[in-house]
């Protein structure tokens, strides 16, 4: 005799423990296999999109900070990439090379955090992994502080270069980080990438196919995970990375196990750079002269930088005012949830927020 | 999935584990023990010269916010006297724009930071409670002849420094 069982649908969120953030997911479940998925945006609405229209160029920089709070750095550079491309300004070279190294650490940071967030949704040991990864990121966070004095909210970056130039300590320090790391990345792979709890959570599960991937414009860790090589600090230079060498790491498969790897080998990359940067770096000025209420000339453009969690763009209009007459930012991460119904289909329920915390997402760039 | 390594990888972890039981420690027992914030550290309060203002309100038209209020008059000799400035600190973000466009340099950032209260008014700083005195302490964040005063900021990252401390 055969069983009869009935779907039924379960919201999870917008407040749940495993969440991150007030994320809701419609999940209509046959038994514990996720049958269909529906995510639901909207819940962190701030509206920051409009706020950018009542205020200067220069004061919306802090308001970038807060979209995804994990990257603030990069969003700081992709908002002014894209009024520098508005209002055609020149970067002196020393600020486009401080602007990189700031990247590079963010990247790591953020890495870390998706990661140990990530291992924390597999409940891999509760909390351990993850409180290894907060204190490599205290580290960064330390030297974020020195330079601009706050350690989430940086508000660094200015149009036509940074806000301050780095302290006489800041060098030092910075190299002694970039010649740890390696060992403490090392440690990581020790603790978890031969872990079999872990390996049979994540291998096979959760897979994004190449042609989906890019069928729905995933980018970032997730798009390289299933095998694409795209990166825009390659295929679209921007700043000066086209002056260093590294590598784009890619995925086979683009189950969660990759995606984790790519993560892991990306840091592997951040510090390449970084230690290229630290070499190169020159001397000079470290900010063009730009007036304070800036008025760039009407027209458009649309700056974009690979953040840590994917393709960032700032798209804004200028009507020759001291306000962005619109200002649209592309989020990496919506779009990467967008392919979550059809990575998690066919899953079962742990294995469903599992694969979601491997997308890296942060709900205030989300929704905004 | 197969276990093929027959827990190797387990203990191999458990021996990493094992290994921090030996580190230094890393955490501070924080209400008694302090360590030192950045010298550009963006603290919880503006801190305002008197001397040097000469009411020209770029500060308040630099803020993203709206938080600064300042009303002047002209004084006897033509020049303005400031007679309110009030800031709401429970609106401010921090973002130190307001201290970078002062062409006087009289705006500070303070570097103190626990300062939690129990009504919103409190948050409301009037003159008397921003102007430099004695027992305020600046930042350096866009003042360097205030930066190269303060003491270096503790760094995880020199575990030597910390082992002082305890």
């Amino acid at each position: 005799m055969e069983l009869r069982t009935e779907p039924f649908v379960l919201n999870m969120g917008p407040q749940h423990p495993s969440t991150h953030g007030v994320f809701r997911m419609r999940v209509t479940y046959d038994g514990e296999v996720v049958m269909d998925l529906e995510p639901m945006f909207g819940y962190l609405h701030r509206g920051i999109e409009k706020l950018a229209e009542t205020r200067t160029y220069t004061q919306f920089i802090p308001l970038t900070d807060r979209l995804a709070y994990l990257s603030s750095m990069t969003n700081n550079h992709a908002y002014v990439l894209a009024v520098e491309k508005l209002a055609g300004i020149t970067v002196p070279e020393r600020a486009e090379y401080i602007r990189v190294i700031m990247d590079e650490m963010m990247r790591i940071s953020s890495h870390l955090m998706a990661v140990g967030f990530f291992l924390n949704d597999l409940g891999c040991s509760v909390f351990t992994p993850l409180l290894y990864m907060y204190r490599e990121r205290e580290k960064l966070l330390d030297l974020f502080e020195m330079v601009c004095g706050q350690r989430l909210t940086y508000n660094y970056m200015r149009i036509g270069g940074v806000s301050h130039d780095l302290p006489e300590e800041f060098m030092p320090a910075l190299k002694q980080f970039v010649a740890e790391m390696p060992s403490y990345i090392e440690e990581y792979e020790a603790l978890l990438a031969e872990n079999e709890i872990l390996l049979a959570r994540t291998k096979g599960v959760g897979i994004l196919p190449r042609e989906l991937a890019i069928n729905a414009s995933v980018s970032g860790p997730v798009l390289r995970a299933s095998g694409v090589k795209w990166d825009i600090r390659k295929v679209d230079p921007y700043s000066v990375y086209d002056r260093f060498e590294f590598d784009i790491p890619t995925g086979e498969v683009g189950d969660n196990y990759d995606r984790y790897r790519v993560r892991i080998m990306e840091m592997q990359q951040s510090l390449r750079i970084l230690r290229q940067a630290i070499e190169q770096l020159p001397e000079g000025e470290v900010c063009a002269k730009v007036p304070q209420f800036l008025r760039p000339p009407k027209g458009e453009a649309y700056g974009r930088i690979e953040g840590p969690q994917g393709e960032l763009g700032f798209y804004i209009v200028s009507d020759n005012s001291i306000a962005p007459y619109r200002l649209h930012i592309r989020p990496p991460t919506l779009i990467n949830l967008t392919a979550l119904r059809d990575m998690i289909r066919g899953w079962k329920l742990a294995d469903a927020i599992a694969t979601f915390g491997s997308i890296d997402i942060c709900l205030g760039e989300v929704d905004r | 999935m197969r276990f093929e390594r027959y827990g190797k990888g387990l203990a191999k972890g458990l021996n990493i584990t094992l290994k921090h039981v030996f580190r230094p420690r890393i955490t501070t027992q924080y209400p008694e023990q302090k360590l030192t914030v950045s010298k550009r550290f963006r603290g919880y309060e503006l801190v305002w010269d008197k001397s040097r203002c000469t009411g020209c309100a770029t500060c308040a038209k630099s803020c993203p916010q709206g938080n600064i209020e300042i009303v002047t008059s002209r004084g006897s000799d033509n020049r303005y006297v400031v007679e309110k400035f009030e800031v709401d600190t429970g609106r401010c973000i921090f973002c130190g724009l307001c201290v970078e466009s002062c062409p006087y340099d009289a705006l500070f950032l303070g570097l103190d930071y626990e300062r939690a209260s129990y009504r919103r008014g409190d948050l409301v700083l009037s003159k008397e409670q921003l102007e430099l005195g004695p027992g305020k302490r600046r930042s350096g964040y866009f003042r360097p002849e205030v930066e190269s005063t303060l003491p270096r900021q503790t760094l995880l990252l020199d575990t030597a420094g910390r082992k002082k401390q305890d």
